[in-house]
């Protein structure tokens, strides 16, 4: 069963309406840490010894947060420029997050079509998160694709209340180890795929 | 009984250990517990004391002056020039109305116009030692109630001097009245008038020149020895010898004292002479309190209640109407009006000095005296207990109200926080939490400030707050945090053990002062501790750091992780502190402080953070080309 370490980054989660809902549905069962940034360091004053200590009890750093000027908000950014540090996350003798996965969870106001070459936005959400990628990737870790909730300004509370209870079930298959790794690989985001009902086996 | 001094000592030391914590657990406070050791120990209780409480007593007495000292030393100059006003009118007021009624009442009585009036001065004073000393336990000092008490104590204190010397004027009764104006060096060893003028200015400008230009070199010779005790050794010559020179010239030794320590108060080494003589200051008057419970004579007043209790009644009725409509007439408002008046209706240990001058001087008989000891002494006695009736049943009638105007549209004691004590930094607190709509009760007990807090609008309830009673009617069992910004340590402690005890569920968030209080408070189980200058202090060492060159952000994480280490280290060592047991608060601050340099020291991390430090960086990614 894969550890999560859930990082969770929203500088004013009381005028949110899609995340408030969000980690309500987060399910409370061993195995999953729930680490809420803007509330345990409201003054950017990040814990560095103890963020990465839970980055080494992790399997899959999940990084959930709503998509600001098409990256994440501040102190999550405070958080890399601190937490991963030479020496430990990189370089020749940083190898404590090896074989480790990461992957964001985001929410954006535009729809998916605004997520398109040709779109809005000329770019897509996979793009924008190349720095991330990287970061991961310096660091060891396999980046895999988004799970998006995506065009939150149209979304009504019953879609609002949709999209959270599908957050959550699929948070519970990612405990259970009912998502096809390959699967996710290859899919544009992890919202897009179908959680098996049965445990995927050895080798994920 | 009484085998030797070690004997004695010990005596007055047991009684003092065993009264005076069960006296304030029972919320009588500690003058009161004095008083009642000697009742205990006196020839009327125990019979542990002889004849010597007299003695005792005029040993004693030099706790007042050392009293005096240490006020003066609190007392800035420009202080002491913003209280000329009430020093003078309210105090010369009420020493002349006073003296001129309990005079006539004296005339009225049969007395000799002379005796009377002696009696009338020496009555109308008060006791600066029980009054100060119970004002500052219960925290009223700065009131304006307060601070007026401590005008009129310190204009009575200078008064002494002029009254020890009409007294010998009036024993020949055919002095005029414009003598008595014009000789005031009756007391003089056979010096003229103008020799004694002299000596006392030249007297007064040895304190004040002596203690502006060589204390200040002679204290810093002495600290640098580093000999703790010569250091104490030389405050304690200092107070001494400025009473003997004030005796010597006909002052009141407590007079020059207080002088002196003013003209120290503005020295580096304030703290040190304070901390050096608080001890000793405290013992003596402790034992002069002691003395003063011994001293009452129960076989007079068994003899003669009627008189003495009708002559404690009426001196203190005279007392209590005299200052209350001066209080009145000089603007203080019912409250603190009710304070002042309640605390300083009794008769102050000068008149024990007083009468037995008079009796040398054949002014009074002795069978006029001795009643008049016993009732300086009950008087002294019920203080306390007038203060406590003011407290407990005058107040809550006449006073402001405990609880707030109830109002249709609210519902009571429903705010989820209680603020104990709402000066700037309670006030702070309440401020920002109202600006964010959380509803605040409080509690304070500054009567002028509840009167103002009420017509803005704030549910507060007056009174001390460690009282379990208004704690409960102010709605502690259903509020959810209790803010404590207190001004004292100790009462903060109690309320805390209240809090603790009665109301379980309150989240006690608790104003420290230093490292010492914070520890305190921590042993208490609060986990809430906030040093009260800490951020502050962090706040100016940053811009300090920016004034240096230091980047802005720089300079504030520095103080983020400083802050960090500072609260962790706190902790740490709370738990070593008790090992250390019983230091004085003095060399535990500078033993706090050693701890806090060491843990610094061993801290490396402090100063950079290792995410935005390309050292590391450099030296793997540079060598390699």
């Amino acid at each position: 069963m894969p550890r999560i370490l859930l990082l969770f980054a929203h500088p004013a989660l009381e005028r949110s309406r899609v995340h408030r809902k969000l980690i309500e549905r987060i399910p409370r069962r061993d195995g999953i840490t729930f680490q809420d940034l803007y509330e345990r360091y409201p003054d950017f004053n990040v814990n560095v010894r103890k963020e990465q200590e839970l980055l080494l009890l992790s399997d899959l750093v999940l990084l959930q947060h709503p998509f600001y000027w098409y990256s994440t908000p501040a102190l999550l950014k405070q958080w890399q420029d601190l937490v991963l540090e030479h020496g430990w996350a990189y370089g020749t003798a940083g190898t404590a997050l090896r074989g480790k996965r990461m992957a964001n969870v985001l929410s954006t106001g535009g729809g998916a079509e605004a997520y398109r070459r040709d779109g809005f936005n000329r770019h897509t959400i996979r793009e924008f998160l190349a720095p991330i990628e990287q970061t991961a990737s310096l660091c060891g870790m396999e980046f895999l694709p988004p799970y998006l909730i995506q065009g939150t300004h149209r979304m009504t509370e019953a879609d609002i209340e949709e999209a959270a209870r599908a957050y959550s079930k699929m948070l519970e298959a990612l405990l259970d180890d009912r998502v096809d790794l390959q699967a996710w690989r290859s899919a544009p985001s992890l919202d897009a795929i179908r959680p098996k009902t049965e445990p995927a086996g050895a080798r994920s | 009984m009484s085998g030797g001094l070690l004997f004695q000592a010990f005596v007055y030391l047991l009684a003092a250990v065993v009264t005076v914590p069960l006296a304030k657990k029972l919320g009588l406070g500690s003058v009161l517990g004095y008083l009642l050791a000697g009742v205990v120990i006196g020839p009327f209780g125990l019979r542990l004391l002889g004849g010597e409480g007299q003695d005792v007593m005029h040993f004693a007495e030099f706790g007042v002056v050392m009293m005096l000292f240490v006020i003066g030393l609190e007392l800035e100059p420009n202080l002491l020039w913003r209280l000329r006003a009430p020093i003078l009118g309210l105090g010369g007021l009420q020493v002349l109305s006073t003296t001129l009624v309990l005079a006539g009442i004296g005339v009225a009585a049969g007395l000799p116009w002379q005796a009377a009036l002696t009696a009338g001065m020496t009555l109308s004073l008060s006791s600066t030692a029980i009054v100060l000393q119970t004002l500052q336990e219960k925290g009223l000092l700065k009131t304006a109630g307060g601070q007026s008490s401590f005008s009129v104590l310190l204009f009575q204190d200078i008064a002494v001097i002029p009254m020890l010397a009409i007294v010998p004027l009036l024993s020949t009764a055919k002095t005029s009245a414009a003598g008595v104006a014009h000789d005031a060096s009756g007391l003089s060893a056979g010096l003229p008038g103008w020799a004694k003028t002299l000596m006392v200015l030249a007297a007064v400008s040895v304190i004040v020149l002596g203690g502006r230009y060589l204390g200040r070199p002679l204290f810093r010779a002495l600290a640098r020895t580093r000999l703790r005790e010569i250091f104490t050794a030389a405050v304690l010559l200092l107070v001494i010898g400025i009473a003997l020179l004030m005796t010597q010239v006909g002052l009141s030794p407590a007079l020059g004292t207080f002088l002196a320590g003013v003209v120290l108060a503005n020295s580096e080494y304030r703290h040190e002479l304070e901390s050096d003589i608080e001890p000793f200051k405290g013992l003596l008057l402790g034992l002069f309190f002691i003395s003063v419970g011994a001293s009452v004579d129960f076989a007079l007043i068994g003899a003669r209640p009627g008189l003495i209790l009708g002559l404690v009644g009426g001196v203190v009725a005279v007392k209590f109407a005299v200052l209350l409509i001066l209080a009145r007439a000089f603007g203080l408002s019912q409250d603190q009006a009710l304070l002042f008046a309640f605390g300083l209706p009794q008769v102050g240990e000068f008149a024990f000095v007083l009468f037995s001058f008079a009796t040398q001087q054949g002014v009074l008989a002795r069978e006029i005296t001795s009643p008049l000891v016993a009732v300086v002494a009950l008087s002294m006695a019920i203080t306390p207990l007038l203060l406590l009736l003011n407290e407990r049943l005058v107040q809550p009638r006449l006073g402001t109200r405990e609880g707030p105007r109830r109002e249709h549209d609210r519902v009571e004691g429903e705010s989820p926080v209680l603020i104990a004590g709402f000066g700037s930094f309670g006030a702070t607190v309440g401020r920002l939490l109202r600006a964010n709509g959380v509803e605040t009760t409080v509690l304070d007990h500054d009567s002028d400030r509840v009167d103002l807090l009420r017509r803005m609008g704030l549910t507060v309830y007056y009174g001390d707050a460690t009282r379990h009673d208004l704690l409960h009617t102010a709605g502690a069992e259903r509020a959810r945090l209790l803010v404590i910004a207190l001004d004292s340590p100790e009462k903060t402690l109690a309320l805390v053990h209240l809090a603790r005890k009665h109301f379980p569920q309150l989240v006690i968030l608790a104003r420290a002062f230093d490292w010492a209080d914070a520890h305190d408070l921590i042993e208490a189980g609060v986990d809430h501790v906030y040093r009260e200058s800490l951020d502050t202090s962090l706040r100016l060492g940053t811009d300090a750091m920016r004034l240096l060159g230091f980047r802005a952000y720089e300079s504030r994480r520095a103080a983020q992780k400083f802050l960090e280490h500072d609260e962790e280290s706190l902790r740490e060592l709370t738990a070593q502190r008790r090992d250390v047991g019983y230091l004085s608060a003095v060399r535990r601050r500078i033993e706090d402080l050693e701890r806090m340099l060491r843990a610094d020291r061993d801290q490396p991390g402090l100063s950079r953070d290792a995410g935005w430090d390309a050292e590391s960086l450099r030296e793997e990614f540079g060598r390699k080309r």
